[in-house]
């Protein structure tokens, strides 16, 4: 196998409150390889953004990295430091968020943020940025991209900005690019094409995509591998129709089976009793024992087993095997 | 099975124009913004009715036109066959309103952060002068939230918890009917699945009529007995969800469900659907969806296509069969 894009080891992110110190992000790896895209799920709270802006040094304090390594292409980057760490954004890693319009720039023309943006990484002259800022938003599919490269981002909508956020992020072209909720503001028949744009790109290119969203639909067709993300850390982690189908963490379970499926009528939704445990009040042991129904006194206070272990892929002492197999 | 809700003929045109000064100016007229056009549709009394639609498609419009909240440019809404919009007593019009209640999308920006839960949920009562005592902890109560939980305040919840209290408070003044403008999009799906169960509960307990207005085909199937397909202000499709999923008919239809990602749909390769929603001041001629439609022919640029019965299903469309 070769040597994955982003690795992180063991992340960790702390925030220091007045009542104590939180951990957002606890203990937290995954790899993702060339090529590939990475879904990573989970309610909001559960530290799935967090650990992508931990990834790019986009924390604001007092968030900060309390442990654990994170690697890209081999180096380690979560100790680098100011002017290196704005080279590496942009220029190694790309970034998406959910809300296009308040990404771009609304006072210069996505031309010239498109150039800035090469001209900053690359050793490229104005002219050369210019043409091809314009082959960037061919690439991203916007109809007449020689004519709009002087628009502004109001002059687009919803979709078409994000297309050109995607451009953006990927002109320089960085090895990884962390799509945060990219779809989630946008409508369904838009959102189709931007996951199909993705997709392409990732093929065509081969950037690894860490693709963050909470919407199970677009990972189960987009992803390869999906990370389920509940309280901070990792529940499970594997092939995307693994875990979907056959979830071996009682969390994952539940939230496939709250999702209401299009291809039958259920009379009820299967529900998780209760609600995530707030960053200040997580219970001992594994942090989703309060809702499940499986736990047992093992899990109430030993500290959690680590992922993937001997063939497991549920950071569970009880992972779901047996009734899977059924 | 009576209509609860008759919808005829609804239509809502916002002017849009710019300020005088800039028209004269630019030599622009006047614009409008058809937001809702020619709509027709009925809701049976204990039934759900589902209006989807992607943004800017009028369901909202639709839905704050029901409440009262919106006055309507053209057409008819009667409940319980009293039209809202020309009843001359207001007493009549007063008694039909207290009938409806709407539940908001954002649980966050629906409750007023300084007010007490208690007060929140009796307001409506408070209104229309009913008996407070006791009633807001009962409610609460049926919503599946602690009664202590009265003397709180909003930001003392999680979303899912605060979109209990705006039931709560729909509940209050006993309404036969909710609207509900995306009551779950802004929740995680195990709170939405939490809040959806106990809007069915509610309704089988309470004999509610609900009109659910979203965006989630996968709710609308879960939730509604009869579903109608927006687009650009225009009703293109009403079918019951299992026509609608399973045969649906018009073209658009067609597109929406292709387009919304399955979670069994893995490394599924669908080419996306072309095109946007075209600027609704200046909608294509015929019928809207034209541009982007794969089997448009002649006809559909010229025609605004009636509605028709096809199958099950009623389509504002000249070629579905």
């Amino acid at each position: 196998m070769t040597d994955p894009v982003l690795s992180i080891r063991d992340l960790c992110v702390e925030i220091p409150t007045r009542t104590g110190v939180v951990k957002p992000v606890d203990g937290v790896s995954y790899d993702i390889a060339k090529g590939e895209i990475l879904g990573v799920v989970g309610e909001s709270g559960a530290g799935k953004s967090m650990a992508g802006n931990a990834i790019i040094g986009l924390l604001n304090r007092p968030a900060h990295i309390s442990g654990g390594e994170i690697w890209l292409n081999g180096h380690r980057i979560d100790t680098l430091k100011g002017d290196r760490v704005r080279r590496l954004r942009g220029k190694e890693i790309g970034m998406v968020f959910q809300d296009p319009l308040t990404s771009l720039n609304p006072l210069l023309s996505i031309g010239d943020q498109l150039a800035e943006t090469m001209m900053t990484h690359l050793p490229i002259s104005r002219a050369e940025a210019h043409n091809r800022a314009i082959a960037a938003l061919k690439e991203v599919g916007i109809p007449g991209a020689a004519e709009r490269i002087g628009s502004y981002p109001h002059e687009f909508s919803g979709g078409m900005r994000q297309r050109v956020v995607i451009a953006l992020a990927l002109c320089a072209e960085p090895s990884l690019v962390i799509a945060d909720e990219p779809t989630t503001a946008l409508d369904v028949s838009v959102q189709a094409q931007i996951i199909s744009l993705l997709k392409q790109l990732c093929r065509e290119r081969g950037t690894a995509i860490m693709l963050i969203t909470h919407d199970m639909g677009v990972i189960a067709e987009a992803a390869d591998r999906v990370a389920v993300m509940y309280a901070g850390r990792l529940a499970e982690l594997g092939p995307v129709r693994d875990v979907l189908t056959q979830p071996q963490h009682p969390y994952t379970h539940g939230l496939m089976a709250s999702t209401p499926l299009a291809a039958q009528k259920q009379r009820r939704l299967h529900q998780i009793p209760g609600a995530m445990p707030r960053l200040d009040q997580m219970p001992e042991g594994c942090a989703f024992h309060p809702r499940c129904p499986h736990a047992q006194e093992k899990c109430r206070h030993a500290p959690l087993p680590a992922t993937a272990t001997a063939g497991g892929r549920a950071a569970c002492w009880f992972p779901l095997l047996a009734e899977a197999a059924q | 099975m009576s209509a609860f809700v008759t919808v005829k003929g609804l239509t809502c045109v916002f002017d849009v124009s710019k300020p005088w000064l800039n028209r004269v100016l630019e030599r622009r007229g006047k614009a409008f913004l058809t937001a809702v056009s020619d709509v027709d549709f009925q809701v049976e009394e204990r039934t759900t009715y589902a209006l989807v639609g992607e943004s800017g498609s009028g369901k909202s419009t639709i839905g704050r036109m029901l409440v009262g909240l919106l006055r309507p440019s053209d057409g008819d809404v009667e409940i319980e066959g009293i039209n809202l919009a020309r009843e001359e007593d207001p007493a009549k019009v007063a008694s039909v309103r207290a009938k409806i209640q709407m539940i908001f999308q954002d649980p966050y920006a629906s409750l007023n952060p300084r007010w007490r839960v208690r007060d929140i949920i009796t307001e409506p009562v408070l209104t229309q002068g009913g008996d407070l005592e006791g009633l807001a902890e009962k409610l609460l109560q049926q919503v599946g939230l602690h009664p202590s939980d009265a003397g709180k305040f909003p930001h003392e919840f999680s979303g899912g918890q605060r979109q209990r209290i705006c039931i709560a408070r729909a509940l209050a003044s006993q309404p036969r009917l909710i609207v509900c403008d995306e009551p779950t999009s802004a929740l995680d799906v195990s709170v939405q699945a939490q809040v959806l169960n106990l809007m069915s509960d509610l309704k089988d307990e309470l004999g509610l009529t609900y009109l659910l207005i979203t965006h989630d085909l996968t709710v609308v199937r879960h939730m509604a007995d009869r579903i109608g397909v927006l687009y650009l202000g225009r009703l293109v499709e009403e079918a019951d969800p299992h026509s609608l999923f399973e045969t649906p008919k018009h073209p658009y239809t067609q597109m929406l469900l292709d387009a919304a990602p399955r979670v069994d749909g893995f490394g599924r390769e669908v080419p996306p659907p072309q095109g946007e929603i075209p600027d609704p001041i200046n909608p294509p001629s015929g019928c809207t969806f034209h541009p982007r439609c794969p089997i448009a022919t002649d006809i559909c640029r010229r025609e605004r296509p009636a509605t028709r019965k096809v199958g099950n299903a009623l389509v504002a469309c000249h070629l579905a069969e």
